[in-house]
């Protein structure tokens, strides 16, 4: 099976091409039939290749299709790449996008009364969600950078044109929050689709910029792009040249997985459609930057100082998104800077040496943190479009679905046992502290934060007395197509954990569980494997126990104070906000980095185009290069023209002399 | 006696009306005249092949000829034709009056 493994990249084309011509045309009900099931396919292909791989062992197999170019000796194959990793990736990336696919048939319909009212877009909607799941596949499955670059550009062009996709919707205005009577904080309104979609795409050029960079010095270095031939030559090179390679390579990662500094695009993305935000800005296409660093874990390897480096801004990336996350109101950049704050765990893990942790926890991420953008994306539908969690309350009666699932993923996230985001978060933070406690010490409090805002969350919009009476009497549960992804998804956010348990206490205590993740990811990582033998000591079986006790204690503890906080005492928050007043003016305004950014980056940058633009471009290029060779051609044409009398004679008369010259050189030289 | 005539003479005669007619075909204005003045131009080159054919005992030369009166009726033909048009079109043969192409 794993010989066909093109056709999990041939079928989505397929949809998005059936979808894309046809799609208006056949109506919405076959489009929400092709979109799917050409996913669905996708993904048995996708098991079908997976088990091949088990049943190597883990090898290995390269899928040879075509030789895409070959310029002197720069060849570039389009080869595809089963391994432990990428079919792991494939699995995601289709079983997760199949459940979005089928939400989305839903979501994107409007029910009203007895009518529904397919978006205007319906299939465009589809087309992109299935260029999408073929260009994210090409990513993991390239066995070459170039390859690799192709499937990443493509996710971000698939990212630019799915926020964007309610081009015409506006700015939206949020109301300020009131913390005391007559007292406020003002918040900036939020990004229409087509700046935040606009505001994604150039964050990620900037990213990109560095990730090229890093490719070309692959290929300068090392002469191949191929990942086999780089990992076997990366050891040859030098170290300065390894660790240019790494940090380029790195700075790629923070772009598309929304690491500090270039995170601020993550949270706007949220214009988008729900399930836009729930697959590609949450479980598939963010995780891009940490799969690419576990693909190149030989490259990290050998430079140390490098994955340090991304540890510590994963760990502070987690721990920044995670204090934004306590004060916003709008629920799904609740989510969204929740999922910068994991996926700065996700560095964490992979930059201390932790390559199957960071992709274990990648993976039951993508679980529950889809999950949680499905639900919140349910509230959003029954609610009309309502996402400011000061207006919901009471929901978990009118809802019980959507509010039993988001509190099973909430659980997850917030790493309480025996979820599966406790055994991912667990082991991440126990390889944290295997390489520096203050790497640890930043997790654990973030943690702790993760837990309390999750919940925070979950108590405002579910719980408590209903804040907005007449949507209150609207909202209604969902039907099946928007519940059943939720429920398989809720499944999978408990049972995921079974895929990695804890086993050195495990075994320690005498059960003989193995760590499935780790073994069935060795094959690819033996060289970490290997490199962490060496050097690193492990953990005692005390320390391990009470790293894990810690984690629970904290999570269950800051669950406890969210309960406290939000449903036993509401007015507890709203003392706490004016006592410090100032701090959360700067949280609810994410310390104001966007203003930052806007006032050092983005405006000068502006005026230099429009200097660039109205000065040097209109007046020199436009001006002075294109209108003056047009006008010294025109003037010596003028000239010239003057040579064309029009008469005969003058033409006769020139061609007798012309024959005259020529006969007198003949005769004369 | 008519061999006695040296090749000089046949040459000297065929570049005096070659030059008659190249002088015509620049200083007259009647499109008509510039047109026969032409033809002369092209029958003193004929008489030139003609008295080397004869000079040189080679038919090569004679058979120039021919080919050039074939093309001289033809150019004939077209050109009275185009004279004519000409003529029909602006009431001129007045070849000073035919400038309308340039720049």
């Amino acid at each position: 099976m794993a010989n066909f493994i093109w056709l999990v990249i041939a079928l989505p084309v397929l949809g998005a091409l059936f979808n894309g011509i046809l799609g208006r045309r056949v109506g919405y009900q076959v489009v929400s039939m092709v979109g799917p099931a050409v996913v669905l396919a996708a993904f048995l292909v996708g098991v079908g290749a997976f088990i091949d791989v088990l049943n190597h062992q883990g090898e290995a197999i390269q899928v040879h299709l075509w030789t895409w170019a070959t310029i002197g000796n720069f060849n570039v194959p389009v080869t595809l790449l089963v391994d432990p990793v990428s079919a792991t990736m494939v699995l995601v990336v289709t079983g997760i996008g199949f459940l979005i696919h089928v939400y989305a048939t839903d979501y994107m319909v409007h029910h009203d009364h007895d009518h529904t009212h397919p978006d205007r877009d319906f299939a465009r909607f589809f087309t992109f969600l299935n260029i999408f799941i073929a260009s994210m596949l090409i990513l993991v499955l390239g066995n070459n950078y170039a390859l690799m670059f192709v499937g990443w550009e493509l996710v971000g062009a698939c990212s630019y044109l799915l926020i964007g996709f309610w081009y015409d919707r506006t700015e939206d205005p949020q109301r300020a929050i009131e913390i005391d009577g007559a007292e406020s904080v003002s918040i900036p309104s939020l990004l229409s689709p087509a700046a935040s979609g606009m505001k994604a795409f150039v964050v990620n050029r900037i990213g990109d910029v560095g990730f090229a960079l890093g490719i070309f010095l692959i290929w300068s270095t090392i002469g191949s792009l191929e990942f086999t031939t780089v990992f076997e030559k990366v050891h040859e090179l030098d170290h300065n040249t390894i660790s240019w390679i790494a940090l380029l390579l790195f700075v790629g990662a923070m772009g598309k997985s929304a690491q500090i500094p270039l995170y601020v695009w993550l949270p706007d993305a949220m214009a988008g459609p729900t399930p836009v935000s729930a697959l590609i800005h949450a479980a598939t296409m963010v995780t891009a930057g940490v799969y690419m660093i576990v693909r190149s874990h030989a490259i990290y390897n050998l430079a140390p100082e490098v994955s340090l480096f991304i540890a510590f801004v994963g760990a502070i990336t987690a721990f920044i998104a995670g204090t934004i996350a306590l004060v916003q109101v709008d629920l799904k950049r609740v989510l969204a800077y929740s999922t910068v704050s994991q996926l700065g765990y996700m560095f964490m893990a992979v930059g201390v040496g932790a390559y199957s942790s960071g992709m274990f926890h990648l993976v039951t991420h993508a679980f529950f943190k889809a999950c949680l953008f499905l639900g919140a994306g349910s509230v959003m539908h029954a609610l009309h479009d309502v996402i400011d969690i000061r207006r919901m309350g009471g929901l978990k009666d009118k809802m019980p679905h959507t509010y039993r699932t988001f509190f099973i993923a909430g659980l997850a996230l917030a790493g309480i046992p025996p979820m599966s985001g406790f055994f991912s978060k667990d082991e991440i933070m126990a390889k944290a502290f295997e390489a520096s406690p203050i790497l640890w010490g930043i997790g654990i409090v973030t943690a702790g934060m993760t837990a309390f805002y999750t919940f925070r969350a979950i108590f405002i919009a579910f719980h408590g007395e209903p804040r907005d009476h007449h949507l209150y009497e609207h909202a209604h549960e969902n039907r099946s197509a928007v519940t059943v992804p939720l429920w398989i998804l809720a499944a999978l956010a408990t049972f995921g954990g079974l895929l990695g348990l804890p086993a050195p206490i495990l075994n320690e205590l005498g059960i003989p569980i193995p760590h499935l993740l780790d073994n069935w990811l060795k094959p690819v990582l033996e060289i970490a494997h290997a490199a962490e033998h060496g050097e690193a000591h492990h953990l005692s079986f005390m320390t391990e126990v009470v790293l894990l006790l810690t984690s629970s204690v904290v999570a269950i503890g800051s669950v406890g104070l969210a309960y406290f906080f939000y449903v036993v005492n509401p007015e507890i928050p709203k003392n706490l906000a004016r006592t410090t007043r100032p701090l959360f003016a700067v949280l609810a305004n994410k310390y104001y980095v966007d203003e930052i950014y806007n006032s050092i980056i983005v405006q000068p940058a502006l005026n230099l185009s429009k200097t660039m633009a109205q000065g040097v471009d209109m007046v020199i290029i436009d001006k002075g290069i294109v209108d003056g060779v047009a006008k010294v051609i025109g003037m010596i044409g003028g000239l010239l023209g003057d040579l064309q009398s029009g008469y005969i004679r003058h033409y006769a008369l020139a061609t007798f002399i012309g024959a005259l010259l020529m006969v007198g050189y003949f005769f004369f030289r | 006696m008519i061999d006695q005539i040296p090749l000089s003479y046949y040459l000297l005669l065929s570049a005096i009306l070659f030059t008659i007619g190249a002088g015509g075909v620049l200083i007259r204005r009647n499109a008509i005249i510039i047109l026969m003045c032409v033809e002369m131009m092209m029958n003193a080159v004929n008489l030139t092949f003609i008295a080397f054919s004869r000079y040189l005992q080679s038919a090569d030369g004679q058979i120039f000829v021919f080919m050039i009166m074939v093309v001289a009726a033809v150019e004939v033909a077209v050109g009275l034709a185009l004279l004519v048009e000409l003529n029909r079109h602006r009431e001129a043969v007045n070849i000073d009056e035919f400038n309308s192409l340039k720049g």
